[in-house]
Order: structure tokens, then sequence, then C-alpha cells
């Protein structure tokens, strides 16, 4: 286990420093060669001293940033490079991020918000159970994994660009889009095994998908009108999130992956 | 005589030690357990050939400190003894005098030693108890070498088994030419230190911090592994190490250093030097497409593709990796066939580097030009331009520091 | 029947408050157990447990029981002994038996256990990420030639690497001659190899007509009688397999009494209808093994060079005569256990000659990459796999496949009752009397031959993703995988497997 000892070189984030913080209604906190605790530290003083947006600027490679915060009305601003675990179980709070965001973004998330201005790394989604997150750029590996819905809330993923293996794996509920448009990936819109495992809940990818690329639980159709009717709030959000147009975004067909049941592997098994 | 294990000193404070004074722990037979790495690493290479020095990869290895645990850290750079391009470096652990003396007699069996001294280091309070580490600079002494009748690569390789497996309490960390590898216990950061690593250049650098969960206090653990002018360092666990390791043993290499990762650094000696395949198809020889994918090739791709798989099965590597191979005149990154590590690269004019997290990157790359995440199987591969034979034998241009 | 002193194994006990004296038993047994005189009455001495009667009772009145005679207590001479003694006088006749070795015999594949990864390496999940079974049979270069192309890297060409047989999954069907057993079991098994992407194997007994369709999933095998072997045949089939051996007779050949050479079998055969078939030990032309490599190549001159396979029974030196073979030009080594079943041996043979298959196993894939020759041909260990834990074990011990034959024969419905060599078996596998073969139907022994060889590659899957790993080659050797509870220190080292706790 790491122990954060004091860095004995020149080099690193200093585990000592604390950040400089101009406190207010919005707090801007200036993470340049602050140590992910401190920041995190920072941010949750400022919070209980009573601000409702914290601004983090010069941010690289922090972790944990938005790591189990509770509050509906909390706005978290990252400016740079969030490290891992953003906004993972988090619970109520708006987190943006301006940049790419590195793996494991939200993560078991509760509920709230993240947007990333951005793409981001592997893991995105684990586990959630309520909540949005919009991405505007790309995604990486097993994305949306066991996605759950809760209580009636489904959770929500939009992603703006492409996707890579295992995209809705073993997904339980919620919504997982996947528009393909602005990426600088090369490569199909989504990799292989989509949906693998899954048991509840919907994928929407833009255009079309290659048959063998979806996994065995799944059926693969295009989606109706009525489907797409019924994409059009979250979209719509979306759309206005990053400047985009929801009829371009709306205007070619859409492919609806779905679990062709709950109990995808009820005969797998026998008893003696 | 206590067993390897008894004489690894736990870490419960945090310090690692390489074993008392005045014993010499035996490294002739595997190592009774496997190290475990979870880890960061780096890679980072100017194509052009200008070399810079080692603070970019000590910056890119402190950024991501939270990744080790303190337990071995490492580098690997390449250009770094222009004055002895022609030789083969060796970097040697010693736990004691004796140790020295045995080794250096192995290596006389076939080399002549133009150069031999201790590696500049500076005192580190955190690292208690170093090794001794020397280098030498060696040349082929012809009259041996012709007796033996191998190839200069093949003896060189028997030199370093024969080192690590046969003598007491020491091992050969590198053996390339105009390239070292320095490592120890300890946060990359405080080895760098330890062997001023500030004060090299090279035009190629790997950099690793590593999070063992077993206790060794061993600096044969950490990485890079290197053999030759190959050094790797690798995140992740090996599960066919087994059978790596027995595949790799026929043809006479042997796994002395307890640690998975380096099979794979014989992995690419065999599969480049002596196989000769070209890069890339040793790239998918390791991390092998699925057979879904192959069926789905054209008919010529398939054979080969399914030919290599056939041949070359028991060299797959299995389990969650991502790789960084550094070379004589490169590197490669490579993840496994389902990228279950993080790997993310960006390009800067005509740098190319790599790392476990993008985060990594932007605080050694003030504005790169790219930045992506390479797919599982898919290999990043960074060449070295020559320098002209004319400009090689003046002095290298520095390169203006990479902020 | 002359009054014999070996008094019955079992007793067939009949609730006669259930039975409803529908004579359905009488039907069903295959031994002629029963007669029927207003209800069925047994002849216990012809009982043998196979429990066809048993299982075909609409009134579940039946069952079968250990005769509860009671005999003075003695562990060296058991029972099974004095029986057997008190039958020798009687007769003077070798005792013969069927299926496999039946001993107490420590059996290794119990005391291996597999690793399972945790923490600092993920398992996997094979039921959503792919875990890949397929292999390859058949030699294989050390290296590889390419070069350069404008669209990328291609084989460069050569004459001597030819792909190897693809397998699905790393099991096969083992050979069952047909004589051995019934033309509806081969069929079964010719069905199910293709649905499977597996193979079969023909046995020595020749390739049936009927099988012709078949013919790529299947193994054509040259045994000593070179039983229906010409040329026809040798280019049917996927694979040549020289049947040197087989794990429960080892060193003696086998021998189809001319009663159960009917026509239909006699043609397969080659032979004259109702002569004897017999397999003479060795093969006449074999006498050294660089007459194995001329019997090697003169198969593969006559079908294109085909990958031929050979086929031998684990003795005391294996690793040598694997050695051996490999270096006379087979393509795979099919190595067969003490443990392998057969339709008809003697008794002593099949349960004191021949080591076991896990020991063959690992000593052979040792000595065969100690000399570096690991990669020129294939190992396939037989005799009995029993389960998918014994084929795990068998593959991290180094086999490339496994082969079943009394795993397949359970599955088709027999009950190890062990008596094949009397050509009665009431399940209709090892018999020829048609009102017997006719009891299994080619189509429903396929499904369910499908059924266990599926269920057990998904349990190998489920063991790769305990094991970190998503393709069988990453198992396949890996001896760091198993550990040994319960083995002495000297096995553990002879097969390569640390204890528990190391």
């Amino acid at each position: 286990m790491t122990t954060a000892t004091t860095a004995t070189t020149q080099y690193g984030l200093s585990v000592d420093t604390p950040p400089s913080v101009r406190a207010g209604e919005v707090a801007t906190i200036d993470c340049k060669g602050v140590y992910y605790r401190a920041v995190n530290d920072a941010v949750r003083a400022a919070i209980e001293s009573g601000a409702t947006t914290v601004r983090l600027i010069n941010v690289n490679g922090q972790r944990y940033i938005g790591t189990g915060l509770r509050g509906e009305g909390v706005r978290i601003e990252v400016d740079g490079t969030p490290g891992q675990a953003l906004a993972m179980f988090m619970d109520g709070p708006t987190v943006e991020v301006t940049g790419n965001a590195q793996d494991g973004v939200g993560n078991t998330m509760n509920s709230g918000q993240v947007v990333v201005h951005g793409s981001v790394g592997d893991v995105l989604g684990y586990g959630m159970r309520r909540g949005r997150i919009f991405v505007r750029g790309d995604a990486g590996y097993r994305a949306g994994i066991h996605m759950k819905a809760d209580e009636g809330a489904a959770p929500v993923i939009v992603c703006g660009g492409k996707a890579r293996d295992f995209f809705g794996e073993y997904m339980a509920g919620g919504l997982l889009v996947l528009l393909g448009m602005h990426s600088a990936a090369d490569g199909p819109i989504v990799g292989g095994h989509v949906g693998a495992g899954m048991h509840g809940g919907a994928i929407f990818i833009r255009g079309t998908v290659e048959d063998w690329a979806c996994g065995t639980e799944v059926s693969v159709s295009p989606a109706t009108d009525a489907e797409k009717a019924g994409l059009r709030p979250v979209l719509a959000d979306y759309c206005r999130t990053f400047g985009m147009s929801l009829d371009e975004v709306l205007s070619v067909p859409f492919t609806r992956i779905c679990p062709t049941g709950s109990r995808p592997y009820a005969r797998l098994y026998t008893y003696l | 005589m206590s067993t390897l294990l008894e004489r690894m000193a736990t870490a419960l404070d945090g310090v690692a030690r390489a074993g008392l004074p005045g014993e010499r722990p035996a490294y002739r037979e595997e190592a009774p357990f496997k190290i475990h790495g979870g880890c960061g690493l780096m890679g980072i290479c100017d194509e052009s050939g200008a070399r810079m020095t080692g603070e970019a990869a000590i910056r890119a290895m402190a950024a991501q400190r939270d990744r080790g645990n303190g337990l071995g850290g490492g580098f690997a750079g390449y250009g770094i003894y222009p004055d002895f391009a022609g030789h083969h470096a060796f970097h040697m652990i010693y736990h004691d005098e004796q140790a020295r003396l045995d080794s250096e007699a192995v290596i006389k069996k076939a080399f002549i030693i133009d150069e031999a001294e201790p590696i500049p280091r500076r005192h580190v309070d955190s690292i208690v108890d170093p090794p001794l580490v020397w280098r030498y600079f060696l040349m082929p002494h012809r009259r041996k070498v012709e007796a033996i009748g191998l190839p200069i690569d093949d003896i060189v390789v028997r030199t370093v088994m024969g080192i690590n497996a046969g003598v007491d309490g020491a091992f050969v960390a590198s053996s390339g030419k105009n390239m070292g590898a320095f490592k120890g216990v300890g946060y990359p950061e405080e080895i760098a230190e330890f062997f001023r690593l500030e004060e090299y250049q090279g035009h190629t650098w790997l950099g690793h911090n590593r999070f063992p969960t077993n206790t060794p206090g061993w600096w044969g653990g950490a990485h890079p592994f290197s053999l030759l002018d190959w050094a790797v360092v690798h995140n992740g666990e090996l599960s066919s190490y087994g059978i790596n390791r027995r595949y790799l043993e026929q043809f006479g290499y042997r796994c002395a250093l307890g640690t998975d990762t380096e099979v794979a650094a014989y992995l690419f000696d065999l599969l480049l030097r002596r196989h000769g395949l070209p890069l890339e198809l040793a790239c998918s020889v390791l991390a092998s497409p699925l057979w879904s994918e192959i069926d789905r090739m054209t008919a010529e791709e398939r054979e080969l593709a399914q030919t290599l798989r056939e041949v070359y099965g028991p060299a797959m590597l299995n389990g969650p990796f991502a790789i960084v191979l550094g070379f004589d005149g490169g590197m490669v990154a490579l993840n496994d066939r389902i990228k279950l590590r993080p790997l993310v690269a960006a390009r800067q004019g005509s740098i190319l580097m790599v790392a476990s997290e993008e985060s990594v990157l932007h605080e050694v790359l003030d504005a790169p030009d790219k930045v992506w995440s390479p797919r599982a199987g898919e290999p990043v591969i960074a060449r070295v331009r020559r320098a002209e034979e004319a400009g090689a034998a003046g002095a290298v241009p520095l390169a203006a520091e990479v902020a | 029947m002359a009054t014999t002193m070996a008094q019955p194994e079992f007793r067939v006990r009949i609730d006669d408050v259930r039975c409803q004296q529908c004579g359905r038993c009488v039907q069903q047994c295959g031994w002629g157990v029963y007669t029927f005189d207003e209800r069925p009455m047994p002849d216990h001495s012809a009982c043998r447990a196979c429990h066809r009667c048993v299982t075909y009772c609409p009134a579940q009145a039946i069952t079968i029981e250990q005769n509860p005679l009671a005999y003075r207590d003695n562990p060296s001479w058991t029972p099974a002994l004095r029986r057997a003694a008190w039958r020798q006088s009687e007769t003077g006749g070798v005792l013969l038996t069927g299926m496999g070795n039946d001993r107490p015999y420590l059996n290794v594949f119990d005391h291996l256990v597999l690793d399972a990864c945790q923490v600092t390496n993920p398992s996997i999940d094979p039921l959503r990420e792919p875990m890949e079974l397929r292999t390859y049979l058949g030699s294989k270069p050390d290296a590889v030639g390419v070069e350069a192309g404008p669209d990328g890297f291609k084989l460069k060409k050569d004459r001597s690497f030819a792909a190897g047989i693809r397998l699905d999954t790393p099991i096969l069907f083992a050979p069952m001659s047909y004589g051995s057993v019934s033309l509806n079991v081969h069929k079964a098994l010719a069905l199910a190899a293709r649905r499977l992407g597996i193979l079969m194997n023909t046995g020595e007994g020749g390739l049936h007509a009927d099988l012709y369709p078949f013919e790529d999933n299947v193994i054509v095998q040259v045994a000593s009688g070179r039983f229906g072997v010409d040329s026809d045949y040798l280019n049917r089939g996927a694979a040549v397999e020289i049947k040197i051996g087989q794990g429960a007779k080892p060193g003696i050949g086998g021998h189809l009494p001319g009663e159960k050479a009917d026509q239909d079998i006699a043609t397969t055969r080659m032979i004259p209808q109702g002569s004897d078939a017999i397999s003479p030990a060795p093969h006449h032309d074999i006498y050294s093994i660089e007459d194995l490599r001329q019997l090697i190549f003169s198969i593969k001159e006559t079908t294109g060079y085909k990958p031929v396979g050979v086929k031998i029974a684990a003795v005391h030196n294996v690793a040598a005569i694997a050695s051996g073979i490999v270096r006379a030009g087979a393509d795979y080594v099919y190595i067969d256990g003490f443990r392998g079943g057969t339709g008809a041996a003697p008794q002593v043979i099949r349960d004191h000659v021949g080591i076991p298959l896990e020991i063959a196993v690992a000593v052979v894939d040792q000595r065969l990459r100690d000399e570096g020759i690991r990669q020129r041909a294939s190992i396939i260990a037989a005799g009995s796999i029993r389960s998918s834990a014994d084929l795990a074990k068998a593959i991290a011990l180094g086999a490339d496949a496994v082969a079943v034959g009394s795993a397949a024969l359970i599955a088709l419905g027999c009950h190890l009752c062990q008596g094949c060599h009397t050509g009665s078996c009431s399940w209709g596998l090892t018999t020829h009397k048609s009102e017997l073969t006719r009891r299994l139907d080619p189509e429903w022994g396929a499904e369910r031959l499908v059924n266990l060889v599926s269920a057990w590659s998904h349990e190998l899957q489920e063991v790769l993703g305990a094991l970190g790993v998503n393709a069988v080659e990453s198992l396949r050797g890996s001896r760091e995988r198993l550990r040994s509870v319960g083995l002495d220190a000297q096995t553990c080292e002879i097969i390569g497997v640390k204890p528990a706790g190391l």
C-alpha cells in the first residue's frame, strides 16, 4: 500500500504542500505541483465553507477528484487532465472537465453528473447506478460495464466519439449511447464483444454495427422511430452541453442493442 | 544457510534493505516465489536521435508515484555511452566483493575488460545498505571467442545467464552497447537520485515503478529486465509465465531472477534476434489476435496469423500487461490482447512518449501534437533515425530539455 | 451351468409389490438374467450390474445389490482373488475382462489442484469474455519464415510445414474399433465429432462405408492386423494413426473372436467372415525404430503427407519411446495410460501392466523439451480422462489434447459393467447382436456426446478464467499452475509439480 511518504527528491508532488485557495461561493484551487490528498481535502474544505462551485486549475494527474462527494448543489470544474477514478462513488454533484480524463471515471457512481470536454480512458461508469456521464470524445475499453438501474432511476452515458471492446458488458440497466462523431480514433465506431453478458438496459449506437461485434446475449436491430424519439430528451441535453445540433445527431439511423433475456446463462448449468 | 526468503527484509517500516552485510544470498536457484508487480511505466524516444537528460524520465516516473509502493524502481537509457559505443556495457549489481571477483572471472572467459568502475552514485537517505553497483566496458577477446565458436551475442547471453544463475550474490542489470539499466529497491525518483541519472543523456529512456506484493528487498526484481540491447518494463502479470519459461528453457535461456517479466525480455531476444521476425510480427506473437479475428482476415493474412499462433503458442503472453521494450534503434509499446492495463501515447515533434497515465505525458510534453490510446495488441513503435557517420564521431548536439 | 465355487457378485432384488409383471426386464437384459414364470425370475450369477433393467423398469421395482455373502475377512486374499482362482481352476482359462483398470492404484489427478488468480492478477470471466480452446495438432517448426510484401508481411512458402489438424476444443474421441463397438456407436461418434469440430478414430477395425461422408472428422488407424487398410482407406480421414499399443493391454495384441466378426465387420476389416481377427502384438514390420520411420513415411508418401500419429501404451520407458517416435517423424504421439479401456483384454494385463497417464505425459513432455524437439509432435493424452478437471490437469502437465473412450461410452449408456468381451452388452454398445445394437440411435447418441464434450469445454473455460488466461495455449505445459496435495516428493519431482504451499 502506498504510504505517501515525503518525497526525498526534487521531483514529484509533495504531500505536505497545500494548494492555494481563493475562497468564496466560487472557490478556485490551484493544483499545480499539489498531491491529490491535499487537493481533495481543499475541495471538501471549500464546500464545507459554503462554496457551491469549486474550480480546480492546473490539474494534471491528481486522483480521486470528486470521489465520494455528496450534495446535489455542488459543482466541480476541472481544468486539465484529472487522474484516476474521477467522481467515483459520487452521489449528487456535477463535475465538468476541460481536457481528457483518465481511467475509471464515474466508477460506481450513485448520482450526479460528469461532463468531459475531451476523451476518457478505460472502465467508464463501471457499476453506475444513477446519474449521467456525457463525454464529448472517445471512450476506451470496458465502458459502461455492469451499469444498473435502481429504484426506477436509470443511469445514462452518452459518448460522442468511438469506443473499444466490451462496450456495455454485463449491463443490467440504464442507457448507453455512442455517437461516433468527431473522433480522432481510427477503426469502427465500437470494438468487439458489445453487450457481452447483457441482461438489462439498452445500448444505442449511431449508425450500424457489425453482427460479429456483439456478444451472444444480445439482439441487434435498427432503432425504431419511437425509440429514437425516446432518446431526444437525453440527446437534447447532450447537444446543448457541447454545442451540437440535435437534428444532425438524429439525422441518421441508430442501432439498438438489447438483451435477449434477463437470465442469459440459465441453460448453462445442471445439477446432480 | 538461510533461505532467500528469510534473508529478504520485510518492508514494514517502509525501508527496504538489500540483505544483511556479510551474507551472500544465493540467486542460483529460481527464487522460491514469483514476485508479482503492479506498476507504472513510461518510455520516451526522440526519433531524430537527439539526446535528452534522464530528467524527462525521472519527472515522468515521479508523476505516477502512486502506481508503485517504493519497493522497486528503474530506468534504461539508450545512447548514454557514446564514447564507448562499440563496447558491451555491463551494469553489475554485487552483494559483496567476492561476488564481484567471481563475476569478473566469468566475464574474462570471453571478454577483455577495457574499463571497470563503480557506477557513480550519491547517497540517498531512504536507500539503506545498497549493493555494490559497477559498470564494465567490454570487448570480445578474439582468441577466446574463436575457441568458444559462437556468435558474440550468444556469448553475451551465455555470460549473463551464467552469472545470474551461477554466481552467488551477483546479477547483470544490463549487457547492451551504448545503453544501460539503472534499477533497485526504492521509488524511481530515489533510484534516479542514487544513480545520478540526470547526468546521463540518451535518445531513448524507459522508466518503471513497482508495486510488488511479496516483500523482497531485492534489487534484481526491479524493472527493467535487460539482455543485450533489449530492456523491458512491464505493468501487469504474466499468467502464462509457467509455460513461457519452460519454452524458453528449450532454447537455452535460464530464468533465474524470479520475476515473470524476465520471460518477456528473453522472448523478444528469441523472436527478434534469433528467429529474425520483424518487430510487428514478434508483437503479434506475444499479443496474438483472437481466433475470431483471425477467421475474419483475408486468406493470406489468416495463413500467416494462424501459422504464427500454431508455432508460437507457448510464447504467447497471457494475463494483463502493458510492456515497453527498448532496443538498439528505438522502442515499442504493447498491450495485451484485451487491454487490461492502461497505456497512453503522445507525439510532439520527433518525440514519441508512452506512459501508464495521460497526465504523465503532460508532465513532460508541454504541447503534444497528438495524444491517443493504443489498441489491444497493437504495437506503438518509435525508430531512431541513424545519425550520419560523420555526425556520430563528433559531439552529439545536446537536446534542449524536454519541458 | 455346472456348479461353480464363484458365487454371484450381485443379487437382483425385485419389489414384488411394485412389479407390474410387464416383462420389460426380460426383454432388456442382454445377459439373459431373467426368465419369466408369472413374474420375472432372475439368475443372479448372470447379472453384471449394468442397470439396464433398473433404468427401463416402469415401476422402479428393481434394484441390484452387492451379494451380501460374507467371506472370512482377508485383505490379501480378497473375495475377487478367491473367485478368480476358483474360475481358473474350473476352466483353465485366461481371465478376460473389458473397459479399464479398476484396481485402487493411486490416481495422480486426484492429488493435483489448480491455481486461481486473485488480487495481483484478475481472473477472467469465461461467460462473457473470449476464452479460446482452439487447438491445432501436428508438427510445428521452431520458427517461421516471413517476407515483406506490398500489403504487409506474408509467409514464405515452406513445404515442410503444413497447418495442423484443427480441434475446436482439445478433446478427441479415442479409437474404438468397429468390432469392439457397434456401427451405431461409430456413427454417433462421427456425427458428434463433426458437430463439435473435433475428431473420432476408427480404431483398428477399419472405416465402414457409412462413415465416408464424415471422413474429415475421422482419424484412420493402422494397427498390426492392418484391418481395412488400403490406400483408399489411408487417404480418407484427417490423419493416419499407427497403433503400436494401448493402455489396457500393453505389449499384447487384440483378439476379436470369429463369432463377433459378422459379415459387415468382416467386410470392413477386409477378412473372411467368421475368421478370428487377430491383431498381433507387434507390427511384424516394425522391429526397430527405423522401421517405424519407414512405415510413417510410406504412409505419408501414400497420402500426400497427411499428418501421421503413433499411439502407444504408457510403460516404464515411455519418455525414451516417445522421443524415438518423434524423431521417426510422427506428427503426434498418443499416450494411453494404464487405465485406458478395451473391448477385451486379459485381466492380468489390464490391471497390472503399464503406468499412469499423468506421469507418462509429464515425463514425455519434459523429455521432448530437454531434447529440444517438443514442437515436432503434439501429445494426446488418454486413459481414463474422467472429467474436465482431468482434462485441465492433463493439459497443464503438457498434453496438447486428450482423448476420451470410456467417457464417450458412458455418455452413450455404458455403466462400466466390464462385460464388453461377451458381446452381449445390454446397452447395445459393445455388441453386434442386432436386437441389441438397435438400442443405440446414432442421433440420440450424438446429441449425448455433444452435450458431454460441450459441458466439459465450458468447464475448461471456467478453469482457464480462474487461472487468468484466455487461451488454452497459456495453460498447456504450465506446471506452475498445478500443485500437489498428498503426493510423495519424488513423484512431485518426476512430474514437475510443486507441493501446495510452495
